[in-house]
């Protein structure tokens, strides 16, 4: 899958700007192509596909006219290759964190930096944005950002420190194999004496608890001590059910995604139910020039089908053409039978 | 058909259930109008998100049927699971047999 993806912090001009790059965003791009409008894509994620490529990209689905099973990574591929003719740009990794209304459009800033002017805005977030889970343990908010993470940002800051991994999976395993050398101590702490993650990464864990260069204990944590946002150690409950304390400085947890709304919800646009109102002759929000398709918007009736979110890509795409292109006549073709249409997708 | 569930603050609620629905639907149905059985269940049962767990009542958790091993694994993604009574509600299916189920909303799946 080839497309072009830009670096954070550069200033960007287009059409539409798309935040959320699953399928109902990528579709989007279709529909608003054909009629000559340029989009480009914010995605918290690394990869376009949203919820398809990160929570089931082997998971069959049964419901997309025509396609009788499609998992949501080839849904995925798909709907890239379908737009591929309209050359869409990715901001990747990025977080769309504020949306100002300006004389020609909306300027859009990202969390990483990027700045995007576009003379329109559609929501296509679905369930919001992927950010880590945290676990519910009480107080760990005081402690987040200096003693508990959930990515490593700069490994060198773990250098020498008394480290406690939650979790089983690649990325606890990665950060157990990747840190251990550099960490005045590594425990591994997981729920079973099982492991998800590649098989070689296991093994290699295994091989330093055997040879006491890590712990691994089997448990969950229940509860976080220390004081003024400085861990000093974490209260865990084994799997015979007895207690214990492991001391630790610094705690990383990986225990998946999840999706929060996130500062979608501070754009102005009206709002039921952390869901985006529009309606439905354009999936307009009630800010002119704003769209929300997909799972993020609500109306009577509404199904979270991606279906549907086709279909409200499509609708709304008319209405931007008429904020895109106000001096030109609106004019509704078919692909089968439009040259026009033909020549844009390059057949 | 019905199904006991206990909030996170300790309150039972007694539940009208549906046979065939997954339990996690049922409960979602019902925290349309009490708020307290609130389930983020995000990825509407399609065992990939670990954000309906629930803890099954000892009396039970012989009489349903046994986790898949995908399951086991998803339970990962879960905070506080106990290996003997953790589930993923999406799992359960109500049947005759899971009339009367008890179950325990467990940290971490508040919406």
């Amino acid at each position: 899958m080839s497309y072009i993806s830009h670096p954070p912090g550069q200033t960007h001009v287009t059409d539409a700007l798309i935040i959320g790059a699953g399928p109902v965003g990528l579709f989007a791009v279709f529909e608003l192509g054909l009629l000559d409008i340029k989009a480009q894509l914010i995605d918290i994620l690394d990869r376009p596909g949203g919820q398809c490529t990160e929570l089931y990209p082997e998971k069959p689905i049964y419901d997309i006219p025509a396609l009788p099973v499609v998992t949501g990574q080839q849904l995925t591929d798909q709907l890239m290759e379908q737009i591929k003719p309209f050359g869409a740009q990715f901001h990747l990794n990025q977080m769309a964190e504020a949306c100002v209304k300006t004389d020609t459009g909306f300027r859009v800033t990202t969390d990483q930096g990027s700045v995007i002017e576009a003379k329109v805005v559609i929501i296509a977030a679905g369930g919001g944005s992927f950010m880590p889970k945290k676990p519910p343990l009480p107080g760990i908010e005081a402690y987040e950002g200096t003693s508990v993470f959930y990515a490593v940002r700069n490994r060198s800051a773990f250098a020498g420190k008394n480290i406690v991994i939650a979790g089983g999976g690649d990325s606890a395993l990665d950060w157990t194999l990747n840190l251990q050398p550099i960490a005045q101590h590594i425990t591994l702490l997981h729920r079973r004496d099982d492991f998800r993650a590649a098989p070689h990464s296991v093994n290699a864990m295994r091989e330093m608890v055997a040879t006491d260069k890590m712990s691994l204990v089997i448990g969950n944590p229940t509860a976080l001590q220390g004081n003024n946002g400085q861990l000093t150690g974490i209260d865990v409950t084994l799997a015979d059910k007895s207690t214990t304390t492991l001391s630790a400085d610094t705690l990383l947890a990986f225990y998946g995604l999840t999706m929060k709304l996130g500062p979608v919800a501070t754009f102005g646009v009206g709002m039921q139910n952390n869901l985006i109102t529009v309606n439905t002759e354009n999936f307009e929000t009630d800010v002119p020039g704003i769209f929300a398709i997909g799972d993020i918007n609500t109306y009577p009736g509404k199904l979270k089908l991606i279906l549907s979110g086709f279909h409200e890509g499509a609708l709304a795409a008319q209405k931007v053409f008429r904020y895109v292109h106000p001096d030109r006549k609106w004019r509704f073709e078919y692909t089968t039978s439009s040259s026009n249409l033909q020549s844009k997708l390059g057949v | 058909m019905k199904i006991n569930v206990t909030d996170r603050s300790g309150k039972n609620h007694c539940l009208d259930a549906v046979e065939g629905w997954r339990v996690m639907e049922i409960i979602r149905d019902h925290a349309e109008r009490i708020p307290a059985l609130g389930i983020k269940a995000e990825c509407g049962g399609a065992l990939a998100c670990a954000t309906c767990h629930v803890y099954v009542d000892e009396d039970w958790v012989d009489q349903i049927p046994e986790p898949s091993e995908e399951e086991i694994e998803k339970l990962d993604d879960a905070f506080a699971v106990d290996e003997e009574f953790s589930r993923l509600s999406c799992q359960i299916i109500m049947t005759e047999e899971t009339d009367g189920l008890s179950v325990t909303l467990a940290p971490g799946s508040e919406p």
